[in-house]
């Protein structure tokens, strides 16, 4: 089955597209939507123009779409790329990295479910902790980009995910609740490799 | 031993459709295996206590051209839980007429009376296509849920393992 994947760079649409890769399918194309608003619920990766150098490095075609990043305009601008893919690639269905976050899981549903497409989630509901642990089991090599969470502070952006990194993450989760894999937010990754991936990303 | 059917037609859609309810009850460390509806035999059946049914995507219907592969279930007295497409097997098999009945997303119901734990107002996430009008089940919260009239079968149409594992606890302690 031909699919797309929704792209944003970071460590669960990667390991999303890791996984349906494994069990054999075939990923036409990525998607990957830049916004102009760095508090919108659905996209807010703020390393999003490398999706083209990580596509690149996988060796997979990508459509990037820019949008303003208001909340009706976005999905609508999604919708389209999605459209775009489906038109340009004859894919059937749609992978995304949503593990908890029912607002953006429901929303890539719907827009599927319109354009008649497989809604693929491989990571859904899956235990946080458990996460962070498979993507070191396989090989990925994940940094830190962003952060936003109490007791998350500059000094974390940069760091690359490991075996203390995640004990971190596990006290800080017992101490504040917050996600201990980020997707509330509370920080956001760049997978610089992995194995997908030909080559090593080159950031500055 | 419980015993959990897969029924997706699509092998990535079994990280998203069955691994959760499997990580609700290794969880609380209890046995089971899960099995594909098209590999089931009888034996796997006779050594269940009780059976959960998961559901799958909106697009997989593939199971509805298999409903014969379930006939078993006229024969079976343990309880089953059937979530989802598992809800659809169930009213199938006891002659269910389908509805149109597309839910996407967090709905609020209305358990007037208790199901499997559940009472009073809830949120609940759906990802289905239909309901069933039948005789056979006592229905919960505007057709939501169901209960088999005679026999410890429960549907639900919603998924209990997004946002209501205790129903998935509740049950499996039956």
């Amino acid at each position: 089955m031909k699919l797309a994947l929704l792209f944003s760079g970071g460590k669960d649409s990667t390991y999303a597209g890791f996984l349906a890769k494994e069990q054999g399918y075939d990923i036409s194309c990525l998607i990957s939507i830049i916004s102009k608003n760095q508090d919108s619920y659905m996209f807010h990766t703020p390393k999003i123009e490398l999706t083209k150098q990580q596509a690149e490095l996988m060796n997979i075609p990508i459509i990037q779409k820019i949008t303003k990043g208001e909340k009706e305009q976005e999905l609508e601008d999604l919708e389209k790329a999605i459209k775009q893919a489906k038109e340009e690639y004859n894919i059937e269905g749609i992978i995304t990295g949503a593990v908890e976050s029912i607002y953006q899981a429901s929303r890539i549903q719907e827009i599927c479910n319109k354009l008649n497409l497989e809604c693929f989630n491989p990571l859904w509901q899956k235990d946080q902790i458990q996460l962070l642990e498979d993507l070191i089991k396989h090989n990925f090599k994940v940094i830190i980009t962003k952060v936003a969470a109490e007791g998350l502070d500059n000094s974390y952006i940069g760091r690359q995910l490991d075996k203390n990194l995640i004990k971190e993450l596990q006290e800080l989760k017992n101490k504040y609740e917050i996600n201990p894999a980020g997707e509330g937010g509370e920080f956001e990754t760049l997978v610089i490799n992995c194995p997908l991936f030909k080559s090593e990303l080159k950031i500055k | 031993m419980i015993l959990i059917i897969n029924i997706c037609k699509e092998k990535l859609h079994e990280l998203e459709f069955v691994k959760p309810i499997e990580d609700i009850l290794k969880k609380d460390n209890l046995i089971f295996i899960t099995k594909s509806y098209q590999n089931l035999n009888e034996q796997d059946i006779d050594n269940s206590d009780k059976i959960i049914i998961c559901g799958t995507s909106l697009k997989d219907n593939e199971f509805l051209n298999h409903i014969n592969d379930f006939n078993w279930i006229k024969d079976y007295n343990k309880p089953i839980l059937g979530i989802c497409g598992g809800m659809h097997i169930l009213h199938l098999i006891y002659g269910g007429k389908k509805q149109d009945n597309k839910i996407i997303g967090n709905k609020k119901i209305t358990f007037s009376k208790e199901f499997l734990g559940l009472k009073g107002d809830k949120w609940v996430y759906n990802l289905h296509q239909y309901y069933f009008d039948n005789k056979e089940f006592e229905t919960f919260a505007n057709n939501q849920t169901s209960k088999h009239k005679t026999k410890p079968f429960y549907g639900v149409l919603f998924h209990p393992e997004v946002r209501n594992k205790e129903l998935i606890e509740k049950f499996v302690k039956l």
